[in-house]
C-alpha cells in the first residue's frame, strides 16, 4: 500500500516538475527570439557576408574571396588606428569614472539631506539623450560660442582662441568629457548599490582598531565591493568600446578620432562595402567578447552570481 | 572632541561633494538652456559668454514650426512607447520564469541576455540594413522597434526577476489553494504585486529607445520613421563652419524635458532598477 502511495506521489511530482518546465520554457520563448531575431540571425548573415566581395553599389560584382576581407582589415593602418582610439577612450573613460563615480557614491551614502534632489540631479545626465550631451559639450568647447575657453583662460595652455576641434587630442579629449558627463551617474550608481552593501560594523571595527580612512577604504571597503565594482567596470567598458554618438555628432571622425564603431558605421553605411564592412562588424563582436572575459578573468567573481543569480 | 572635529570635517565636505554633483550634473543642462535662448544673430556673431545677451524665444518659435522636428517628435515617441510596451510584456513573462520557475536552460537564457546587453549594436548595422530592406522593414517604424525590444529585453529581464524575487510567492500558493491554476495565480496575484518593477523596467527601456542613435542614422532615411537623435543630426544650416547653435539647443531643450518630467516623478524606481541585481541582495 505505502508502496503504491509512494509511485502515485512520484508520478503527481514528476507531472508538477514536467509542467513547470514547459510552462517555464514557454514563458521565456517570446523574449528569446526577438533577442536572438536581431542578433545571432544578423550575425550569422555578417560572418557569411564578410567572405564575399559585396558592395551594394555593384551587386553583381559579388564574389567569394574567403578571408581576404580580414587580411584586407588587419593590415590596414586606419583599423589599427581606429582600434587604438577606441581602447584609449574606453580605458581613460573608464578609469576617470570609477574615481569619480567612487567619490559621487560616497557622498551618496553619506548624505543625510536632500537625497530626492541629489537623485534627480545625477540622473539627469544618465537620461539625457546622448546626442544631445555631445552638441552641449560641442557648443561649450566651440571656438565662437563656447565657455571653456572665456573660463578656463587662465590655465596656461587654454588660450581665448583654442580650437578645440582643430587638432587630435583636444578633440579627443571633448570627446571623452561628454562620455564621462553621460555615463559617470550609471557608474556611481553602480557603486553606491555595492558601498550600502559593506557592513558599518566592520568599517567601525577597523576604525576602533586604528585604521585610517586610506586604510579603511582600500583594507575593508574597497575589497568588500569588488562585485559591484567589477559588474560596473565591465557594463561601462564595454559600452565606452562601442562608442560612436558623441564621435558622429561632435568631431565626424575628423582629426584622426574615428572610433572602432564609426569605422564599421562608414564602411557599411556611407560607402556601402557589406562584405568588408561585416568582416569588421565580426571583429568588433570578437574584441568585445575577449574583453568581457579578460575583465572576468580580472576580477575573478562568477558573473551570475555576482547579478544575484544563483 | 577629536571626534567632533572629524565629524565636522565630514559634514562639510559631504556639503561640498553635494554642491560639486549638482554643478557636475546640472552645468551642460543650464548651459542648453540658456544658449536655447540667444537669438541667431548673437550666435552667428559669436557670444561666448555664459547667459544671452538678448533673452528671445524666438528658437522655440522656429522648431515648433519645423515639420521635420515635429515629425522627428512623433516618431521618436510612437517607437519609444510602442518598443517600451512590447519589451516589458515579452520580459515580464521570461522574468516571472525565471524568478519561480524550474525549467532548463534558464542558466542559458540568463547568459544570452547578458551577452546581448554588452552587443556591439554597429556590428548589426550592416546585415539588417541588407535584411530590412530585402523584408521592407528599411524605413520603417517596425524596422527600429524590432531591434529596440531585442537590445532593451536583457535589461528589462534582469530587472524585473531581481524585483520578482522579492514579491511574497506565499500568496500565490495560497491563491492555488484556493483553487487558482498556476496562470489565475500570475494573472491575478502576482501582476498586481509586480506593477512596480514593471513600471521600473518601463521607465528604463524607454530611455534606450528614447537616446538610441547608431540603429536610428543606420535604419531609417527619411522623416517617416526619422527619430529626433538621427533628425538633430541632420539639423545643418547654410554654414557648415556655423551650425545653427540656437535650434539644436532649442531641440535639445525640447527632447530632455520628458527625461527631466520622468526622472522628477519617478527618481527612487528609476535608481532601485538601476542598481537591483547589479549587486547581491
Amino acid at each position: 500500500m505505502s508502496a503504491t502511495a509512494r509511485a502515485s506521489t512520484k508520478s503527481v511530482v514528476s507531472d508538477r516538475a514536467r509542467a513547470e518546465n514547459r510552462l517555464g520554457q514557454r514563458l521565456v520563448l517570446p523574449a528569446v527570439i526577438v533577442m536572438l531575431v536581431v542578433t545571432a540571425w544578423p550575425m550569422i548573415q555578417a560572418l557569411y557576408l564578410s567572405l564575399f566581395r559585396y558592395r551594394l553599389t555593384t551587386p553583381d560584382d559579388r564574389e567569394l574571396v574567403w578571408f581576404s576581407n580580414y587580411v584586407t582589415v588587419l593590415t590596414d593602418s586606419l583599423f589599427w588606428r581606429d582600434t587604438w582610439n577606441t581602447v584609449l577612450i574606453m580605458v581613460v573613460t573608464v578609469a576617470v569614472e570609477l574615481v569619480i563615480g567612487f567619490a559621487f557614491a560616497m557622498v551618496m551614502h553619506r548624505i543625510v539631506f536632500a537625497r530626492g534632489a541629489i537623485r534627480t540631479s545625477i540622473l539627469i545626465p544618465y537620461g539625457i539623450i546622448t546626442v544631445v550631451s555631445a552638441f552641449a559639450w560641442q557648443f561649450a568647447f566651440s571656438l565662437n560660442n563656447g565657455f571653456v575657453n572665456a573660463w578656463f583662460s587662465w590655465l596656461p595652455w587654454i588660450e581665448s582662441d583654442t580650437n578645440w576641434f582643430g587638432s587630435h587630442w583636444p578633440a579627443m579629449f571633448a570627446i571623452m568629457v561628454s562620455e564621462i558627463w553621460k555615463t559617470t551617474p550609471f557608474m556611481a550608481l553602480l557603486l553606491l548599490a555595492g558601498l550600502s552593501q559593506v557592513s558599518e560594523d566592520m568599517i567601525e571595527a577597523a576604525k576602533v582598531d586604528g585604521a585610517t580612512w586610506w586604510q579603511r577604504l582600500w583594507k575593508v571597503i574597497l575589497p568588500n565591493m569588488r562585485a559591484a565594482i567589477m559588474v560596473a567596470v565591465l557594463f561601462r567598458a564595454l559600452d565606452a568600446f562601442r562608442i560612436f554618438d558623441n564621435i558622429f555628432v561632435m568631431t565626424r571622425g575628423a582629426q584622426d578620432t574615428e572610433s572602432s564603431s564609426f569605422l564599421t558605421y562608414r564602411q557599411v553605411i556611407e560607402q556601402m562595402q557589406l562584405g568588408l564592412g561585416s568582416a569588421l562588424s565580426v571583429l568588433l563582436f570578437l574584441t568585445v567578447l575577449l574583453l568581457a572575459w579578460l575583465i572576468v578573468r580580472l576580477f575573478k567573481v562568477d558573473l551570475a552570481q555576482a547579478r544575484g543569480e544563483g | 572632541m577629536a571626534a567632533r572635529a572629524g565629524e565636522a570635517r565630514t559634514k562639510v565636505g559631504t556639503w561640498i561633494g553635494f554642491v560639486l554633483i549638482l554643478v557636475w550634473c546640472l552645468l551642460p543642462v543650464v548651459w542648453i538652456l540658456s544658449l536655447s535662448f540667444k537669438g541667431p544673430d548673437e550666435t552667428a556673431a559669436g557670444s561666448p559668454q555664459f547667459l544671452p545677451k538678448n533673452w528671445t524665444i524666438q528658437n522655440y518659435k522656429d522648431i515648433l514650426d519645423n515639420p521635420d522636428f515635429l515629425d522627428a517628435l512623433r516618431n521618436s515617441f510612437g517607437i519609444a512607447a510602442i518598443s517600451t510596451v512590447l519589451s516589458v510584456i515579452f520580459a515580464t513573462l521570461a522574468a516571472y520564469a525565471i524568478a519561480r520557475l524550474e525549467f532548463k536552460g534558464k542558466r542559458l537564457v540568463l547568459s544570452l541576455a547578458l551577452a546581448i546587453a554588452m552587443f556591439p549594436v554597429v556590428s548589426l548595422v550592416g546585415p539588417l540594413f541588407d535584411m530590412w530592406r530585402t523584408f521592407g522593414l528599411f524605413n520603417t517604424w517596425p524596422g527600429l522597434i524590432i531591434p529596440y525590444m531585442s537590445f532593451t529585453l536583457p535589461l528589462a529581464i534582469w530587472t524585473l526577476s531581481a524585483f520578482f524575487r522579492e514579491i511574497p510567492w506565499e500568496m500565490e500558493q495560497a491563491a492555488q489553494v484556493d483553487g487558482a491554476t498556476s496562470w489565475q495565480a500570475f494573472r491575478k496575484v502576482i501582476v498586481p504585486l509586480a506593477a512596480p518593477g514593471v513600471f521600473t523596467a518601463a521607465i528604463l527601456t524607454f530611455f534606450f529607445a528614447w537616446n538610441e542613435f547608431v540603429l536610428a542614422i543606420s535604419l531609417t532615411s527619411t522623416t517617416s520613421s526619422r527619430t529626433v537623435p538621427a533628425q538633430m543630426s541632420y539639423f545643418v544650416g547654410p554654414d557648415p563652419f556655423n551650425p545653427p547653435y540656437g535650434q539644436l539647443a532649442t531641440a535639445s531643450v525640447v527632447v530632455t524635458v520628458p527625461i527631466i518630467i520622468i526622472v522628477l516623478l519617478f527618481q527612487r524606481k528609476i535608481v532601485a532598477g538601476l542598481t537591483s541585481g547589479a549587486v547581491k541582495g
